[in-house]
């Protein structure tokens, strides 16, 4: 039974379970709803979360568990001389899960049975060719190592589904017949109901942490492979970043590092006058109807999901740079100084753009919560406005100015489709903004998009690269919590 | 303090001193500097939406070819009995030849004098026409022997010159178009035989390969867009509501609650990338679900977008004044009920409107999409199910405009930039119901 029915089927017991454990509650009491301690659908509630919720959460634990138990099973039963050189155990038992689902379809399909299965052959039957026919293309022939872990790999996972399905059954079971029982019109049906109400609200918030978890775990691990496969010398301290696949790539985090802060730079050299400008405009000069008018067109800026920022580099900034600083006779300036239509500019321009909302409407919050008598005074005093602005307001907001910046810079360092499609492929570290290079983002989509090997460190480097940019931004964000906490002046 | 005395001194009160012009001319600076700023960040804007809507306007025209096609039965069914399995036989290969008949009797019907060869008049169309033309056969068996008249794509070239993308001056090395193939359809555009309409397929139609551009459509990508959607509403709105009640109304003050609430401000400004290494890890390579599946892309946007939801959702609820709490307590209700009964429902247009643009958010996201393997793929086939919608390999409009970028023939560009126009229209619809929202419903205590 697949899980999409077990879990309708739970849910159709419930509504079950509901009904009946209402009706139960009201007899118990006679028909008459004050002999009942709770109201009559807190008794059915109480039923119904008895049934569905203890064997979700054995479903959920279950799935998650069963892969994990059958692998290392089964990858005890593949000899290591099995394994070739260079070969990771991974590979071998994603062939073997290949196998094991090419027999189900052929099962399913009605081309073999059950039992020729068991009796199957690798070396007289074509297999490889007979799955090949199914749509499962295999790499190479299939040893009998391999079809014996498969099989039993495929007796382990549908013997782990029946199981499942009695367990969760088993459960469901148990919850209706304890909380049936137990439905009396004196049973405190409230409270078991809400106790289990806040029980699922933690589960609800804990998910946070739960997600956090997941992101270090599953870039830590992968990350630890790499450096046991790569030195990490040369990832933190290497020059060249030159993946190949005759095993001695260059993998240094440092040419892309500087992509990366080069192009954030850009962008804030962009973003921070104009956002910054725009804000202090919007707040200290423009009248109600400017600011009803402009303040929700910049934030359309910010609504623009990145990928149309990416196609506006790579289509309309990237050509018009190209033309002006490019083409030699041909261009603007008659200099042959741009090639191709990605560098650091385009992406740092195009990011820029993006972020000035970001910047304005965190600035614009800041410097509205500087109080008003502040302003009075420098005025009072006889400073004009932009005196006023300069030398007291920005002085007083700076903390939080700073955190803006600093969640900005966070922003750009992490951003993917823009430098994907207007930043270029090749890491280098020059400084001429003209050049293309490539960031820590562009990196990590191209080694895990298309065929990877998660055996090899020209793959698993994306994960440390991850990592790193996870590390990075997140010191970023907690800096910038930091500065806007210990230096924002209290006012009130 | 001397110098102010001496112009105190010398100056009128009437005449500005050299100083106070100087201050007053900064004023006039600094305000300009504030106005330019703006004036940039609009005229961005503005440029931005008028790029994207004349370079993504042709993507719903598109020309087409009316062509009468006689339907050979000798080509097509050559034992004559009309047996479905027989006729499914003749590949598109047996059906381009009526094409090429239909075609030149069609110039030579119009008496265009051309020196063209029938494989240059076949080439006016889209490569696609030979399948058009035998799905039409397999599905209408009864009417081969016929006449029938078709509408065929024209290709992208011709396409392209209609639109005003492609020049004669600019088709010098282009092997797939001559400028004698221009004059013939400068001809056919006259009489009437090649025309442009409005092209419905690009809203509903799949995506086409590399060689077609002018039969590509993004149609069944918003079906694996909507299929996202649908899980990360499911999942991100109990869960983000569930987390937002808790943290907010009940949560005693420890550290366990300082933890989650500095892990939910954390992942919000988290890099989306991240959030697909995650998708990649956990639920592709360890849990094997299929990749390219919209169930993963939703899973991986719900996580994406659950800190967003629940941050407007304790906005919403902290609203809410206490003295609602209060009164419900009063009367006896239990802390439950009181959140439940009176505290949600009055949050509820804040939640809503939180969770509308949480979702317009994920909708615009690509960079997770990428890792798990959502782009490089080509979406012919809708769905038939919804569960094959959430476990069938298919594209999502953001990937599917990505994927349209990188494609070598400048024709895929229009179809890109056509599709930002149509996300766009999906969040700007998105964003307006949530701002219609919020006026209509949201209360002020």
């Amino acid at each position: 039974m697949t899980t999409f029915w077990l879990i309708s089927c739970l849910i159709l017991l419930s509504t079950a379970g509901f009904a009946l454990g209402r009706h139960r509650a009201l007899v118990s009491a006679g028909g008459q709803v004050r002999n009942l301690h709770s109201l009559p659908s807190y008794y059915g509630t109480n039923v119904a979360l008895s049934i569905s919720v203890p064997p979700l959460a054995v479903l959920s634990v279950w799935l998650l568990a069963q892969p994990l138990f059958i692998e290392s099973h089964v990858a005890a039963m593949i000899p290591l001389e099995m394994i070739p050189e260079n070969v990771n155990l991974s590979l071998v038992m994603s062939d073997v899960r290949r196998v094991s689902e090419g027999l189900d379809i052929a099962i399913y399909q009605g081309l073999m049975s059950a039992g020729e299965v068991e009796i199957l052959d690798s070396e007289a039957s074509d297999l490889r060719g007979r799955l090949g026919d199914l749509g499962i293309a295999l790499g190479s022939d299939v040893r009998p190592e391999i079809l014996d872990a498969a099989r039993r790999y495929r007796t382990m996972s549908h013997d782990g589904r029946l199981m499942m399905t009695i367990v969760v059954g088993l459960f469901a079971l148990v919850g209706f017949s304890r909380s049936y029982g137990q439905t009396d019109k004196d049973y405190r049906a409230r409270n078991a109901v809400e106790r289990g109400g806040m029980a699922l609200l933690i589960v609800a918030a804990s998910l946070a942490i739960l997600t956090t978890i997941g992101i270090v775990y599953s870039m830590l691990f992968e990350t630890i492979n790499f450096f046991g496969l790569h030195n990490w010398r040369d990832f933190f301290f290497g020059t060249t970043w030159a993946p190949n696949f005759r095993g001695d790539s260059e993998l240094s985090i440092l040419p892309l590092l500087w992509g990366t802060l080069y192009i954030s730079f850009i962008a804030l050299l962009v973003a921070v006058p104009i956002g910054l400008f725009a804000a202090i405009y919007l707040s200290e000069y423009a009248n109600t109807a400017t600011r009803s008018f402009a303040k929700p067109l910049l934030e359309i800026l910010a609504g623009i999901p990145t990928i149309v920022y990416g196609l506006f580099a790579l289509l309309t900034i990237g050509p018009m740079l190209v033309r002006v600083f490019g083409r030699g006779d041909d261009g603007l300036l008659g200099v042959e100084w741009m090639t191709g239509a990605t560098s650091v500019l385009t992406a740092g321009l195009v990011m820029g753009i993006m972020l000035i909302p970001f910047v304005s409407s965190l600035s614009d919050d800041i410097i509205n919560a500087v109080p008003q008598s502040m302003r009075d005074g420098s005025l009072g005093l006889g400073a004009t406005k932009s005196e006023t602005v300069r030398q007291v307001v920005i002085p007083a907001a700076l903390p939080g100015i700073v955190g803006a910046v600093l969640l900005a810079a966070s922003r750009a360092i992490g951003e993917t489709m823009i430098v994907v499609m207007g930043a270029g492929a090749i890491a280098n570290f020059s400084g001429n903004p003209l050049e293309s290079m490539t960031t820590i983002t562009t990196r990590i989509v191209s080694q895990l998009t298309g065929d990877t090997d998660f055996a090899s460190p020209e793959t698993l480097v994306a994960f440390a690269l991850g990592m790193a940019l996870f590390v990075l931004t997140l010191g970023l964000n907690i800096l910038a919590l930091y500065i806007v906490r210990t230096y924002r002046e209290q006012y009130d | 303090m001397s110098h102010i005395t001496k112009e105190a001194h010398g100056g009128s009160l009437l005449a500005q001193s050299a100083r106070t012009k100087k201050r007053n001319a900064a004023e006039t600076r600094f305000k300009a500097f504030g106005i330019a700023a703006i004036a940039v960040s609009l005229l961005m804007l503005f440029v931005l939406v008028t790029t994207i809507i004349g370079k993504g306007w042709g993507a719903y025209q598109q020309t087409f070819i009316t062509l009468q096609v006689e339907l050979l039965e000798k080509k097509l069914d050559k034992k004559g009995n009309r047996n479905l399995s027989d006729i499914k036989k003749v590949s598109t290969f047996g059906y381009a030849p009526l094409i090429k008949s239909a075609v030149t009797a069609k110039v030579e019907e119009l008496g265009v004098e051309t020196g063209l060869k029938s494989k240059q008049l076949v080439g006016l169309l889209s490569k696609g026409a030979a399948a058009q033309l035998r799905d039409f056969v397999i599905n209408n068996p009864d009417r081969i022997g016929d006449t029938v008249e078709f509408r065929f794509l024209a290709s992208s070239r011709v396409d392209g010159y209609l639109k005003g993308r492609v020049h004669r001056e600019s088709i010098d090395n282009d092997k797939n178009i001559s400028p004698a193939q221009l004059d013939l359809v400068d001809a056919l555009v006259l009489a009437g035989v090649v025309e442009k309409t409005f092209n419905i397929d690009f809203i509903i139609g799949a995506d086409a390969s590399d060689q077609r551009p002018e039969a590509a459509g993004m149609g069944v990508a918003m079906l694996g867009s909507l299929s996202m959607m649908m899980v990360v509403l499911a999942l991100s709105l109990p869960i983000g509501v569930g987390a937002s009640i808790y943290l907010e109304e009940f949560a005693p003050k420890n550290w366990l609650t300082d933890i989650i609430e500095v892990n939910i401000s954390n992942l919000a400004a988290v890099p989306s990338i991240v959030f697909g290494i995650l998708g990649l890890a956990v639920f592709i390579n360890y849990m094997h679900l299929p990749m390219s599946a919209p169930l993963v892309g939703g899973l991986v946007l719900t996580l994406m977008t659950l800190p967003t939801i629940i941050i407007s959702t304790r906005a919403a609820l902290s609203a809410v004044p206490s003295s609602i709490r209060d009164a419900a307590l009063g009367i006896g209700a239990s802390r439950m009920q009181a959140v439940f009964h009176h505290v949600l429902p009055l949050a509820a247009p804040g939640i809503l409107t939180g969770t509308i643009i949480g979702l317009a958010q994920a909708l615009g996201e690509t960079a997770p999409l990428l890792l798990i393997g959502m782009v490089g793929f080509i979406a012919s086939n809708a769905p038939d199910t919804i569960a094959e919608g959430l476990m069938s390999p298919n594209s999502a409009m953001p990937a599917q405009i990505y994927e349209w970028a990188k494609r070598a023939d400048p024709a895929f560009y229009e179809r890109a930039w056509g599709g930002i126009i149509l996300l766009l229209l999906f969040l700007v619809t998105m964003n307006t119901v949530a701002v219609i929202l919020r006026r209509r419903f949201e209360r002020r205590w």
